[in-house]
């Protein structure tokens, strides 16, 4: 072996290009790669990724990007490709500088800094969070899961109970909504009963284990378990206590619900149950035999009890396993085993809630919905087409407003 | 919240506009009768940690720009469509459209059917077999005030927070205007902008939880 080992090498995992193969009598491979006869690479300060298995968020815009779901195997949404979208761009805040300001119905008009935060008692929750606005209207087949629901992740979350804090500061008993703001360029505002504050609220700091990214909020957001992604303000600067919503514009002109029957559902912070099976999913091509099906599921209602799936076109289902944990509020990870015999149909998963809710059909929230929904709060079955070849394809949908 | 326009249910809300408007120095004390309130507290803990410190009013009064319906939060100023328009044209129009017919954001002007917000039964029978009726700040917007505190605190987006009072109160004016919801001469003020009834006030009901 006469070519040096560099750096690149050993940080590229490339050792099996250095490692000599191991030979068959008559010169051939009988195994392409052999990386037990040097030593691999050193310890690093931080791991990176495989060079085989990159990995990116997709449909990346100047507003939002998405999680790639259909890489991903677990429950927990790695960091870095935890979706985005941001309203008024990613603020660079210094930790420092950073405060808190809690005023309006409490005794205590209260301002603090990041550190005196972290001195609270702190708590954890894994919950996912989903952009309101999470659904392909007028996807064609090759569309992929990330851009089907990829505005979705789920994550261990970090912070203070928000009940702590408004204990601190004397909340006071008229006081019903609070006003949640950011402080980035959007001055972002959102009103938010104060009974999510009292049951399961949190000001997180801290996302899988570390600091927020700051695409995530850094140094601190609002985080409302199970509740639409926008009323979760990120860079959170501002909470103010009143005795009614404060009719933003985010809570009024949008994320919003025309509905069939000519009102206009608000405040529809509560996620329905979803899910979606990301594997096989388009652009996979598939071959006849066993097929194991996977995808996540998750309600911002509660826990998944159960998730069932077609194999042809929604005629008959069968439930899938569920992967331990089942967590309230967090993605699930269901699979089912399927023996595919090579003839075209579609498969698709249905998801229940332990509150008895069953993930609708596309026909069935469109007739509530009507035609002119905007696209907001939107959790119908996807269902994908394999056809004879074994490719998978998004079975598309009609057009919303046809 | 600095300005004081506080009637009814919004009373209660007085202590911390008055506290805000630095009129009324530090008037921290609740109301007689007010109470601490809510659960989940965790055994061994203390009322009170005693983290952070008292926030002043200049601090609150800095950064509480938020505008509500009863126009609680609205500036002294005011502006009419004549005197918003040519902001409009030199801030807005590169995004919203000359004439507010949208671009690349959001469409501000739009017809608005008299009878019917732009969806529901009512709607569809309403337009028969003609074109749809776009969303926009006529037929969609509940409160004229929230045109206020987003275009205050957001826009422009290349520049957010950069307007005077009177310039906003301007733009305010002209879109209202050309939606049909004002007169052409009429002037948004703290007082008038709350009084402009707005047709989308009552289709929004919240969701049940």
């Amino acid at each position: 072996m006469s070519r040096k080992v560099t750096r690149r090498d050993l940080l590229a995992g490339a050792a099996g290009a250095i490692g000599a193969a191991t030979l068959a009598p008559a010169g051939q491979r009988v195994h392409a790669q052999d990386t037990t006869k040097s030593p691999g690479g050193p310890a690093s300060a931080l791991g990176a990724r495989s060079r085989h298995e990159p990995l990116a968020r997709g449909r990346v815009t100047s507003l939002s990007s998405r999680t790639p779901l259909q890489d991903l195997h677990g429950m927990i949404t790695p960091s870095d490709v935890h979706f985005e979208r941001h309203h008024g761009g990613v603020p660079a805040i210094d930790p420092d500088d950073y405060r808190l300001l809690i005023h309006g119905l409490v005794e205590r008009p209260t301002m603090l800094t990041l550190a005196e935060l972290k001195r609270f008692p702190a708590t954890s929750r894994i919950c996912f969070l989903e952009c309101s606005g999470n659904y392909p209207t007028g996807a064609g087949p090759e569309t992929r899961p990330e851009l089907v629901c990829g505005m979705t992740a789920t994550t261990e979350w970090t912070g203070v109970s928000l009940a702590t804090l408004f204990r601190e500061v004397g909340a006071r008993s008229d006081a019903t909504w609070f006003l949640a703001e950011g402080q980035d360029a959007a001055v972002m505002t959102r009103s938010v009963p104060m009974e999510k504050a009292w049951d399961d609220a949190l000001i997180a700091y801290a996302q899988n284990g570390e600091a927020l990214r700051p695409s995530q909020g850094y140094p601190a957001r609002l985080l409302l378990p199970g509740w639409e992604g926008n009323s979760n303000v990120k860079w959170l600067r501002r909470l103010e206590l009143a005795d009614q919503p404060f009719m933003t514009r985010e809570e009024t002109s949008k994320y919003t619900d025309p509905l069939a029957d000519g009102t206009a559902r608000q405040f529809s912070f509560v996620f329905d149950a979803r899910s979606i099976i990301t594997s096989p999913a388009y652009p996979d091509v598939v071959e006849p035999g066993w097929i194991e099906l996977r995808g996540i599921a998750w309600s911002g209602r509660g826990t998944i009890a159960q998730v069932d799936v077609s194999t042809d076109g929604g005629r008959t289902w069968q439930a899938a396993q569920l992967q331990e944990p089942v967590l309230r509020q967090a993605h699930t990870r269901f699979r089912h085993l399927w023996r595919w015999d090579g003839s075209e149909t579609e498969i698709m998963s249905r998801a229940t809630d332990d509150t008895g809710y069953v993930q609708p059909t596309r026909a069935a929230l469109r007739a509530v919905r009507g035609r002119r929904a905007r696209g907001y709060h939107l959790n119908p079955i996807t269902a994908w087409r394999i056809q004879p070849n074994g490719q998978v394809y998004y079975r598309e949908e009609p057009p919303w407003d046809a | 919240m600095g300005r004081v326009t506080l009637t009814g249910t919004f009373a209660a809300r007085m202590v911390v506009a008055v506290f805000a408007s630095g009129v009324a120095g530090f008037l921290l004390a609740a109301p007689a009768g007010a109470q601490n309130v809510g659960g989940g507290a965790e055994q061994g803990a203390p009322p009170q940690f005693g983290f952070g410190r008292a926030a002043t009013a200049e601090e609150i009064a800095a950064w509480d720009i938020d505008v509500t319906p009863d126009g609680t939060g609205l500036p002294e100023g005011e502006g009419t469509a004549a005197s918003g328009a040519p902001v409009y044209a030199r801030q807005c129009a590169v995004c919203h459209g000359a004439s507010g017919e949208g671009s690349i954001a959001d469409r501000l002007v739009g017809y608005t059917p008299e009878t019917t917000p732009p969806f529901g039964p009512r709607y569809e029978e309403w337009r028969g077999d003609g074109p749809d009726v776009p969303y926009s700040v006529g037929n969609y917007w509940p409160y004229a005030t929230t045109l206020f505190d987003y275009i205050r605190r957001a826009m422009p987006s290349n520049a957010p927070g950069t307007l005077e009072a009177d310039q906003v109160y301007g733009l305010v004016a002209w879109i209202l205007a050309e939606n049909g919801l004002i007169a052409a001469d009429e002037t948004m003020n703290a007082t008038t902008l709350p009084a402009v009834e707005m047709p989308a006030r009552d289709i929004f009901v919240p969701q049940e939880r």
